[in-house]
């Protein structure tokens, strides 16, 4: 068992993770009966039991001190009303944060969940009884709903009757990376505190990690345009088979409570509703809404650093980065295992040193633990002759069996291919945020005309910007994350920086290789964007259409071999290059009249950004003053 | 009167040797009764103990050597002294006028810490002396600062210590004469304060509903400036002469000038007064409850709410029993109110009211309010608790003053709010003094109380106390100076105004332009500007 591990005390991360309890061990040690007499929503947990037992191996609840952070949750409930904002990675997260509420007996939460989830017949039901309340998707126009709605939440909050738990990221991260903050439901929770409606509220955010996640594939699927099926009972019954597999342990950490009032200190002017009615809805003024959405992308950031992340996590990432060196080299396949335990060991180091909240098993040999995880992991790789290699080739033959091999057309393989590698993708995505900033600045260092400081941070800031829907960057922490980025190599002993100049020491290579590995994807997925919409978009391209399009310009590029990266068909790559494209203007939308959605391109800008992305152009002031 | 303390030498609260308290003198009705509850009830809710005292470190008799020289501009003294004015530079006299009441003046007083005080101190009889006296401060240029009744708490008789011109006093408080008739107008400083002061801070009394605050009052104003005399020619009950520079006079804080005469409107006395209470069973019934009273525009002479944590204060200040039948009666109440209507005693809070008039009106106009009270849940609680309520208002200062022998500083202060807002305001405010405390290191939960004590047709007044126990704080005036200005900012966050009657003076005058925008400090200040150009009335109030 993982909470029983013993870890030296000198990191304070392990520290951290010592204080993981096991909160399904009771429940293994007792009766199925005397567990189900205990539930006081028989429906849901009588579910809900056969899939945990199978699905997890084991489950654990971290604080610092367990019992001590459930009494304060407890507490900051009592006192002011909370909101929980657990990452949404998967339908789990619904279920878990109930069940874990339920567990320690604290009041459970009101959810808002997506319209679509009612549809489903008996599931639906399941939610609406763990608390859940069904929202539109979108209802921009809707300003009766959107009341009702916004006034359903208030009351809750303003009452106290319960917590009130909805998903800062709006929806489910196909990618597990985390999602740029929507801002419609933390303005309303928000509202009331600013309106002096309630002395404070407490938002919690609270970090669930899978091990393995039970939509894996689906997402992939999805991003590479196999639509996705409706949300439907019987659909989750076929996929009862997935539940006898071994799906890993789930981490579920409470963040500290963040408490609105010391948010707002100093940075609201609450008299600013004194003159009008406060229950006249008004659109949030700008310094509200550059309040939320900076409290926002805190949050979130809260809730990536409480990520747990496993030894695959970084297993993945490398294996990734082996799998496209070994494609430009033409070598054989994989990667020795002692050489992949030897990386993974380096990189868990690496890792720790930046601050990743890593659950590496250290009772047992690094081997050990990659092998176990490699295990877990086996229909994403496969180890023949003692090399672990991405498992491509079966991919076709796993997914229709019934259909012969030769029916299979390469674009169809690619597609296979890349379901696995965007599986992989994922896990990499994980470890994202630890590396994102030292990332940024080695491709920057790489890109930069010269190494001196000052090109240096026009280059990182010029990719950051470019990247910042992509990932979470909080808006106008430039300067903050240049100097995180700087403090973080040069403390790992990658650079020196000796009178503005950048020098990368000699044990300094390697990681700057990794880092700028880990971000080239993304370059290279954005330059074939841009590639797309200045050589191959028609006129009179709409928004609906450039999916579709950039990814038959993508398949083609692989398939000649032009492109390596198999991950650039994620939709999602291309959804957000287009909205950094929109939102440096190289791109318009056309709005109103026949050609609604119809995409404007300016191919003058939408080529030097491509330039510059591959290093061709120097970042010029220009254009980072268009920018 | 008391030079370091509130009110009158004789009339003190103590802890007796039994460690019963005790009120002096015979001049108010808790005058030398003893009141046994209050001793429970201090040291319970700010954790003090009378083993542990804090007497002001000076004794009663002030001593004259620790007050600065006056500084004195001679020539103005002989010219002033050949007009027969009455004038003085006792240092007794100086510092009697050197302070207002708010909690940090109290403090240093005590301590035998004096800042700057008036070098002088004058006296005239009347609105002829007075012009005299500013003219000839124009000729010497010599800072005059008005002084009534020297009950401010808005810092506003403070000397601005960057003034280097002699500073005098200009008391005025001996300038008002009796004739028997009321003016209604009942500030809970009433004893002492006096009609300039009530006028120059645009105060409010206790019983504005049926007399009206000062500026419905007011007829007619005489001020004295350093441009000349200020009045208008007639005594019309209203008129359409463009702004009313009465407004200019009203709440001017001694800034332009001195009011020397006002015509007052005045009423007979009321025939019939009547003291009255209602238990609500919490807060929000009872705010609901007076703004029904206020919407339906009947209103009591005076109605007020106080909390829970008040209503208990108010409890504790009942004196001793004489009979048992009474008490039994009072366990009586008790048990009817809390266990047959079932009162959560931590929650229901109490409404105090006052009837004025002719006897028939009061008993008919008790009934109708009584009758909206009970749609609220409210019970009537009798004569008794309502009188204890208003007596409260009447003594806190001096039991300011008990609190302050036992480490125990506290301060009240007041705003104004739309009725949808009174129940946040309070709510929140309450709360972030406890916040507040709790984060600057206060070691007990402090006292933090409020009331609804005044009723609008647009909102309420309301009122709050806090009080804390200081042991284990270094300088606990500078940590009670931010938990009032959090306060403070927390009331305007939640859209309460700055002052309803206390003023602005110097401790508030920093919130002063966002209160009343840019232009509006603008316009005041070119009044100012105009009126008194070499800033004689150079007190540094309200701008």
């Amino acid at each position: 068992m993982a909470s029983e591990a013993v870890y030296t005390h000198r990191d304070p991360m392990l520290k951290k993770r010592d204080d993981f309890e096991d909160i399904l061990e009771e429940r293994r040690n007792s009766s199925d009966l005397r567990y189900a007499l205990r539930c006081y929503i028989p429906v849901l947990y009588k579910e809900l039991t056969p899939c945990k037992a199978s699905e997890l191996k084991s489950m654990v609840l971290q604080s610092d001190q367990l019992r001590y952070v459930i009494n304060q949750l407890q507490q900051a409930i009592h006192e002011h009303p909370v909101v929980l904002l657990p990452s949404h990675r998967s339908y789990m997260d619904f279920l878990l944060m109930s069940y874990i509420l339920y567990t320690y007996d604290l009041a459970l939460p009101v959810i808002a969940a997506g319209m679509d989830f009612m549809a489903m017949k008996f599931v639906g039901e399941m939610l609406r009884m763990s608390g859940a309340f069904f929202i539109r998707r979108s209802f921009g126009g809707d300003k009766l709903y959107w009341a009702v709605f916004s006034e359903y939440v208030k009351t809750m909050l303003k009452n106290g009757f319960a917590p009130v738990e909805f998903f800062l990221e709006g929806t489910r991260s196909r990618t597990c990376k985390s999602l740029t903050p929507k801002l419609g439901l933390l303005n309303i929770v928000m509202d009331p505190f600013l309106k002096g409606e309630v002395f404070d509220v407490s938002l919690v955010p609270v970090s669930i990690s899978y091990e393995r996640i039970l939509e894996e594939a689906l997402y992939a699927r999805e991003l590479l345009g196999v639509p996705k099926p409706k949300e439907s009972t019987s659909g989750l019954f076929k996929a009862r088979k997935v539940l006898s597999e071994d799906y890993g342990s789930i981490h579920v950490y409470f963040g500290q409570p963040v408490s609105v009032r010391s948010l707002a200190q100093n940075r609201v002017d609450r008299c600013q509703f004194n003159l009008i009615p406060r229950h006249i809805p008004r659109k949030p003024g700008e310094d509200i809404h550059s309040f939320v959405n900076d409290s926002a992308y805190r949050l979130v950031r809260a809730q990536e650093e409480n990520m747990v992340l496993k030894p695959w996590v970084l297993l993945a990432s490398l294996l990734l980065q082996n799998h496209h060196q070994m494609q430009v080299a033409e070598q054989k396949q994989g990667m020795a295992l002692d050489e992949l335990t030897e990386q993974a060991v380096w990189l868990r180091d690496l890792s720790r040193q930046y601050g990743a909240f890593l659950h590496w098993p250290d009772h047992v040999s690094p081997s050990e633990a990659v092998s176990s995880s490699l295990s877990l992991h086996r229909g994403l790789v496969r180890i023949s002759e003692g090399r672990v290699q991405l498992a491509l080739e079966q991919a076709g033959g796993q997914t229709r069996p019934g259909e012969p091999c030769s029916a299979v057309t390469p674009e169809e393989e690619l597609l296979n291919q890349a379901v696995i590698i965007l599986s992989c993708a994922s896990y990499r995505n994980q470890a994202l945020h630890i590396f994102l900033r030292p990332a940024l600045l080695a491709s920057a260092i790489h890109t930069a005309s010269s190494s001196n400081k000052q090109e240096v941070y026009n280059s990182f800031s010029f990719l950051r910007n470019m990247f910042s829907n992509e990932f979470i960057l909080c808006p106008g922490a430039t300067v903050q994350d240049f100097e995180e980025a700087c403090y973080l190599l040069v403390k790992t002993g990658v650079l020196q920086i000796n009178q503005q100049e950048f020098v990368v020491t000699e044990r300094g290579h390697r990681t700057l290789g990794f880092l700028t590995r880990m971000l080239d994807p993304f370059l290279q997925g954005y330059q074939v964007v841009c590639r797309f919409l200045c050589e191959d978009a028609t006129e009179g391209l709409t928004e609906k259409q450039f999916v579709p399009a950039v990814r038959k310009f993508i398949i083609r590029h692989i398939l000649t071999g032009r492109l390596r990266y198999t991950e650039v068909l994620s939709s999602d790559l291309q959804k957000n290059s287009l909205a950094a494209l929109l939102r440096l203007g190289a791109v318009q939308k056309l709005k109103g009249g026949e050609e609604q959605g119809t995409l404007k391109v300016n191919k003058v800008m939408v080529n030097s950004l491509e330039d510059t992305l591959g290093g061709k152009l120097p970042t010029q002031k220009a254009v980072v003053a268009r920018l | 009167m008391k030079w370091n303390g509130w009110g009158y030498s004789d009339s003190r609260f103590f802890f007796n040797k039994k460690g019963q308290a005790e009120f002096t003198g015979r001049r108010y009705r808790l005058s030398g009764l003893i009141i046994p509850g209050l001793k429970d009830w201090f040291e319970s809710t700010f954790g003090a103990s009378l083993q542990h005292k804090t007497p002001a470190t000076v004794s009663p008799i002030l001593n004259s050597s620790a007050v600065q020289p006056p500084t004195l501009n001679e020539a103005f003294v002989e010219e002033l002294k050949s007009t027969g004015i009455p004038l003085s530079h006792d240092a007794e006299d100086r510092v009697f006028r050197a302070h207002g009441h708010c909690l940090h003046e109290i403090f240093a007083l005590r301590e035998g810490k004096f800042g700057r005080v008036p070098d002088m101190v004058v006296w005239p009889n009347c609105h002829n002396d007075v012009v005299k006296i500013v003219e000839l401060a124009c000729k010497h240029n010599v800072c005059l600062i008005p002084y009534g009744g020297g009950t401010s708490v808005s810092s506003a008789l403070e000397c601005p210590p960057e003034e280097t011109r002699s500073i005098v006093s200009l008391d005025t408080s001996q300038m008002l004469n009796e004739s028997g008739y009321c003016t209604g107008h009942e500030p809970d400083s009433m004893e002492f304060s006096s009609l300039g002061g009530w006028v120059a801070t645009r105060a409010s009394g206790m019983k504005k509903n049926v007399y009206g605050n000062i500026e419905d009052l007011v007829v007619h104003v005489k001020m004295v400036t350093p441009q000349g005399v200020i009045e208008k020619s007639c005594q019309g009950p209203r008129m359409s002469t463009g702004p009313d520079v009465h407004h200019f006079i009203m709440g001017s804080e001694g800034t332009l000038g001195v009011v020397t005469e006002v015509t007052m409107k005045i009423r007979p006395m009321p025939e019939y007064q009547k003291y009255g209470s209602v238990v609500f069973p919490n807060f929000e019934q009872g705010v609901a409850c007076l703004r029904e009273v206020a919407r339906q525009r009947c209103a009591p002479a005076s109605i007020r709410l106080m909390d829970n944590e008040q209503f208990k204060f108010g409890h504790a200040l009942k004196p001793q029993v004489s009979s048992i039948f009474t008490s039994f009666l009072d366990g009586l109440k008790k048990f009817y109110i809390t266990k047959f209507k079932g009162f959560d005693p931590n929650r229901l809070c109490v409404a105090t009211l006052l009837f004025e008039g002719d006897r028939e009106k009061v008993l008919q106009h008790e009934k109708q309010v009584y009758d909206i009270a009970a749609k609220f849940g409210g019970l009537a609680a009798g004569e008794d608790n309502g009188q204890r309520g208003y007596m409260l208002t009447f003594v806190i200062a001096y039991l300011r003053d008990l609190g302050m022998d036992y480490y125990v500083i506290g301060e009240s202060f007041e705003t104004s709010v739309p009725w949808d807002r009174v129940l946040d305001i309070c709510r929140n405010v309450k709360a972030r003094i406890i916040r507040e405390c709790k984060d600057k290191g206060v070691q007990f939960s402090p006292l933090s109380t409020c009331r609804v004590t005044q009723t609008y047709d647009a909102g309420a007044c309301v009122y709050f106390y806090f009080a804390f126990n200081y042991r284990g704080l270094s300088d606990p005036v500078h940590v009670y100076e931010q938990v009032e200005h959090a306060a403070r900012e927390e009331i305007l966050a939640n859209g309460g105004s700055l002052s309803h009657h206390h003023g602005v003076g110097k401790l508030r005058k920093e919130w002063m332009r966002d209160t009343v925008s840019k232009v509006g400090m603008g316009m005041l200040k070119s009044v100012k500007d105009y009126v008194d150009p070499n800033n004689i009335f150079g007190n540094r109030n309200l701008l």
